[in-house]
């Protein structure tokens, strides 16, 4: 039992240390792009301006913003009658309120968790899911999902991506100065600019920040599904459902069309194929598959040796 | 004067403390209340259902009386039931005899496939499903709770202001484990 609570504390931690690094890196960034274009601190002001709104539209419009980029319609208990059973039951177990429930229509199986807190959150689940899954493999992957919404992952990610698209934006942005507008004005007013070696060092950081962030992202992310994983069998006390789950999905060959680089990451299964194959490379967004059904299964043995 | 400060700013940093473990006393036991209430909810659920569904298979299965009954009477014994030991066993028993209702509606294809009583056994089966995974969050808010009163140092407060270990809610696991297949 205890080690439910060790990953989590120690996910806790990390979290922690990545905001702050993450932060770091947005803030250093803004200060040395604003040094090479005129002033350190209009930079550094620019850049947390940027994130703010960013942070404001997502925190109160992102889940209407996801589902649609998505293409996620929300649906009532009439609709799909066994989805929405299957959300309240996990809902119930985890002891939070019931997330709005969404469908893609979409044939690969899949499914995510989005919003920023478990009092305002949804779960979407592809029509492929529904039809390829029977109710206990339905059951372990909604319990994924909820484990993402009780453990506060979903603002986690999102705060994630407002981070990693505010300082991809910024650094965008200064490139495209830099090589258009930048390169003329130095020449004719040269005190403005900064001092070159500022300016290559802008450049670089330009480039590599946004590398930087999501190298960082990831790294979390791949231990955050770990942890969703041995939380939802802690929901529904049964490791077979997800694995089973997890086993259909992997082995599904089709591809989620609404699903791209942004947004990736939430899936319960990185929905981009062609990545599969670099599962265990730094850029994935979450861990071999295999290697989370071994976990699954190791603790399906303790749950037997518990009930015999 | 040195010395009274010191001595104030202790006695400040302690009643704080207090302050803080107390509450969060007064926070694990409404979630544990909450929780317990919470199985209520849903073994209300599950009475309101069983009528519809009996009425559902008595259209396709007149001969199987006794089952009927024994399905009526366990459902009155457990909304008169006292007490956490009678209402588990009443609960027990109802559980069994809605299996035979089962079992018993496999012998007619015509009921099997009719979509009321598939809709009924899907809001059977959650229902069910609801109540063992209520009873799964009281006994978890349950374990937090009591760690709490058991832990030093909030368990000096919790003895000093009357906070009591919760009992948990017992039932045989592989019993109910079963009663989550109705489905199949």
């Amino acid at each position: 039992m205890a080690t439910f609570y060790d990953e989590m504390a120690s996910n806790k931690r990390l979290s922690w240390l990545l905001v702050v690094a993450m932060t770091a890196l947005m803030v250093i960034t803004g200060y040395v792009i604003g040094l090479a274009s005129g002033s350190g601190w209009t930079g550094l002001a620019i850049a947390c301006v940027v994130a703010l709104v960013i942070a404001l539209v997502s925190y109160y419009q992102g889940v209407g913003i996801v589902m649609a980029a998505s293409r996620a319609g929300r649906i009532s208990k009439q609709e799909y009658p066994q989805l929405f059973n299957v959300v309240e039951e996990m809902a119930i177990a985890a002891g939070k309120p019931m997330p709005d429930v969404y469908i893609i229509h979409d044939s690969a199986p899949n499914a995510f968790a989005t919003g920023r807190d478990p009092q305002h959150s949804a779960v979407a689940v592809t029509s492929g899911l529904l039809s390829k899954l029977n109710r206990n493999e339905l059951q372990g992957v909604i319990a994924h999902e909820m484990s993402h919404i009780r453990n506060f992952d979903i603002r986690f990610a999102m705060l994630m991506g407002v981070m990693i698209g505010s300082i991809a934006l910024l650094c965008d942005f200064f490139l495209r100065m830099a090589f258009y507008g930048g390169m003329g004005r130095r020449r004719s007013n040269d005190r403005r600019g900064g001092h070159p070696a500022i300016i290559i060092l802008a450049i670089a950081l330009a480039i590599l920040a946004p590398l930087f962030a999501k190298i960082i992202q990831l790294a979390v992310s791949r231990r955050r599904e770990y942890l969703a994983d041995a939380s939802a069998v802690e929901l529904t006390r049964y490791p077979q459902g997800l694995a089973g789950a997890l086993q259909k999905i992997s082995s599904d060959q089709e591809v989620l069309e609404a699903a791209n680089r942004a947004t990736q990451h939430m899936y319960i299964v990185n929905p981009i194929k062609s990545l599969k194959a670099k599962a265990q490379s730094m850029f994935s967004t979450h861990p071999p598959i295999q290697d989370r059904i071994r976990r699954l299964d190791e603790m399906a043995h303790l749950y037997d040796d518990e009930r015999a | 004067m040195v010395p009274a400060l010191i001595l104030g700013g202790i006695a400040v940093v302690l009643i704080i403390a207090c302050v803080v473990m107390y509450n969060g006393l007064v926070n694990a036991r409404m979630r544990v209340k909450n929780a317990w209430s919470q199985i209520d909810v849903q073994l209300k659920r599950r009475y309101d259902l069983i009528p519809n569904l009996v009425e559902t298979v008595k259209g396709y299965a007149k001969h199987e009386q006794e089952v009927f009954e024994n399905v009526t009477k366990a459902r009155a014994s457990c909304i008169s039931a006292q007490g956490v030991g009678e209402q588990a066993k009443a609960e027990n028993m109802l559980t069994k005899t809605l299996k035979s209702l089962f079992a018993v509606s496999e012998n007619y294809p015509e009921l099997k496939a009719n979509e009321n009583f598939k809709a009924l056994q899907e809001e059977l089966t959650a229902t069910e499903n609801r109540i063992s995974f209520a009873r799964q969050h009281y006994n978890d808010t349950t374990m937090d709770y009591n760690a709490k009163t058991e832990r030093v140092p909030t368990n000096i407060v919790a003895s000093l202001s009357g906070f009591k270990p919760r009992e948990f809610f017992e039932i045989e696991l592989a019993e109910e484990r079963e009663a989550v297949k109705v489905q199949f």
